[in-house]
């Protein structure tokens, strides 16, 4: 097995499933805690709709698929403003996107293969040009995310008082759709459209039932997803499955446990009342 | 942290002041020719129906709403992110999941507006330890908010808001959903604070009784008229009265207030001024 790394693919596969996995990690305890599933679900439709409309103009899939999941992410910050419009505006979005990929994949008939590998992903697919525009693409978001998670933490769970201290939260919550447009479109990278929450969501959601400290959740989340993306990419290479089946399989998987050892470690730590 | 004479020092200029002020929401006005001046170290409590713009008086100050007139809040006009007004919005529920301590709730009071990420150091830890134990909140610092009960989130809040140093402090509904015991202790702790420190207090709330006390001004606000005075000058049958624009009987008993509409009023099916139904248990 050993003998596999030797592969430029695998070194590919796995570089890049290892930083997508990071980013995706660190993106995902701010999905969780804005209730921003939906969104992800949305953007990365879209997603797919940008990198159709690339096959068949063209333009290479990876920067189709950036430029939707960028558009989505703005059409929901400009038609979403208040929390209860959002819900309504994603599904509209996305409702509009996929009827767009319909027509592109009408148009191009040669494109089925293409969209399934969009849709389920194909992270030993990926080139080394591909690992470079990647790589930039991780570091960018992880440093804006750097720069504004603490008023982004503090616009999150208090958004009131986050707004009398000066915090702009109207332009913050704009520039973490971006970022989570560019997470989204590296995480399609790894499972696909159809599974981005398996790297987005349930890392997140399972480090938040073990951890109480933000500082904690966001690394044990990140462990989780870095873990499971590892494991499933290697055990793929090894087996006639798909990566995104077992990198989904052990996020579950991370995220039944957690909720398993979650309370009693809650109860053992504080003797709370449930 | 500024002693209380170096605080008093500016005590001439006020904590705030509206002048001719009117505020229209959505086609209603919210109130009208509105005069309003607190002195520094002066406890005002805002009473009205719901609708009233108890809140909306609040957002004013702290500069999320714009109203017409001449206003000054700590000497200049209002505007977001003043770190010397603390703020304690009404209560909302907390994802119990959510991976955030009560000692993260009080730090963002302090450094959550600042750019990136934040990394602790002594200092911070200090301060925040040191507002935790001003509202006696220590022992359940490191516990997840979600998971604290609504007194105790509501501690932290009020911890959150002081840990800036502040000289004026906005509460909104801060006893909502407390038992009377809880209600006690955050009054203590608000008081407490406004002994040691001198700063000002807006205390918006619908049931008087529990701040009757500690009120040194009572402005009443309904259906975009006002009146502020003293509190036994406002809860009195005739200026009650005149506010609500009709018939409005106001009797203490065992030492409440209770403010009572005609039945068959409009008016009724508002929350009464004092919380009619806690009135009435705790009349029984």
């Amino acid at each position: 097995m050993t003998a596999l790394v030797h592969y430029e693919f695998v070194q590919n596969a796995l570089l890049s499933g290892a930083l997508i996995a990071v980013v995706a990690g660190l993106v995902g305890p701010f999905v969780v805690s804005r209730n921003m599933s939906f969104a992800v679900h949305g953007i990365a439709e879209v997603g797919f709709t940008g990198a159709a409309g690339g096959v068949l103009f063209g333009v290479d899939p990876v920067i189709g698929l950036l430029a939707g999941a960028v558009l989505a992410a703005l059409g929901i910050g400009t038609l979403g403003v208040r929390l209860r419009d959002r819900d309504v505006a994603i599904g509209s979005v996305l409702a509009f996107g996929l009827g767009l990929g319909i027509l592109f994949l009408t148009l191009y008939t040669r494109y089925a293969t293409e969209a399934f590998t969009i849709l389920f992903g194909t992270i030993t697919g990926v080139s080394r040009g591909d690992l470079i525009l990647l790589s930039l693409l991780g570091v960018l978001t992880m440093a804006a995310l750097a720069a504004i998670s603490r008023p982004l933490m503090f616009a999150s769970v208090d958004p009131e008082v986050a707004e009398a201290r000066g915090v702009p939260v109207r332009a913050l919550s704009i520039a973490f759709l971006l970022i989570l447009a560019v997470a989204v479109a590296e995480a399609i990278q790894v499972v696909g459209v159809l599974l981005v929450l398996t790297l987005l969501i349930t890392p997140a959601a399972a480090a938040q039932k073990l951890a109480v400290r933000p500082a904690t959740a966001s690394l044990l989340s990140v462990a989780i997803a870095v873990t499971v993306t590892m494991a499933g990419i290697v055990i793929s290479l090894v087996t006639p499955y798909p990566a995104s089946f077992y990198v989904s399989a052990l996020s579950f998987g991370s995220y039944l446990g957690a909720r398993l050892v979650g309370p009693r470690l809650a109860l053992r730590r504080y003797r709370l009342v449930s | 942290m500024l002693s209380a004479t170096s605080r008093r020092a500016g005590a001439g200029t006020p904590a705030v002041r509206l002048d001719r002020s009117t505020l229209v929401l959505g086609g209603t006005t919210i109130w009208r020719d509105l005069r309003l001046e607190i002195g520094s170290g002066e406890f005002l409590t805002v009473i009205g129906p719901n609708g009233a713009g108890k809140t909306s008086l609040l957002k004013v100050l702290l500069g999320l709403l714009p109203a017409d007139g001449e206003i000054d809040v700590l000497g200049r006009p209002p505007g977001r992110g003043n770190p010397r007004i603390g703020y304690v919005p009404q209560q909302k529920a907390i994802d119990p999941d959510l991976p955030l301590r009560g000692r993260d709730l009080v730090r963002m009071g302090l450094d959550g507006a600042r750019w990136g990420p934040g990394l602790g150091s002594q200092v911070v830890e200090r301060q925040v330890a040191a507002a935790l134990s001003s509202v006696g909140a220590t022992a359940y610092a490191d516990a997840p908010v979600g998971r604290l009960s609504g007194g105790e989130q509501q501690r932290l809040r009020i911890a959150q808001a002081l840990i800036g140093d502040p000289l004026l402090l906005l509460l909104d509904e801060p006893l909502l959903s407390l038992d009377l015991h809880h209600q006690r202790e955050i009054c203590a702790v608000i008081a407490g604070w406004q002994r040691d420190q001198g700063g000002s207090v807006i205390f918006v709330t619908h049931d008087i009784n529990p701040v009757l006390n500690m009120t040194d001004r009572l402005m009443a606000v309904v259906g975009g008229r006002w009146a502020v005075g003293r509190p036994d000058e406002i809860l009195t049958t005739t200026t009650m009265t005149e506010l609500y624009g009709s018939h409005v009987e106001v009797v203490r008993v065992r030492g409440r207030v209770v403010v009572l509409a005609d039945t068959g009023d409009p008016l009724g099916s508002h929350h009464d001024l004092a919380a009619l139904p806690e009135q009435l248990q705790a009349g029984v």
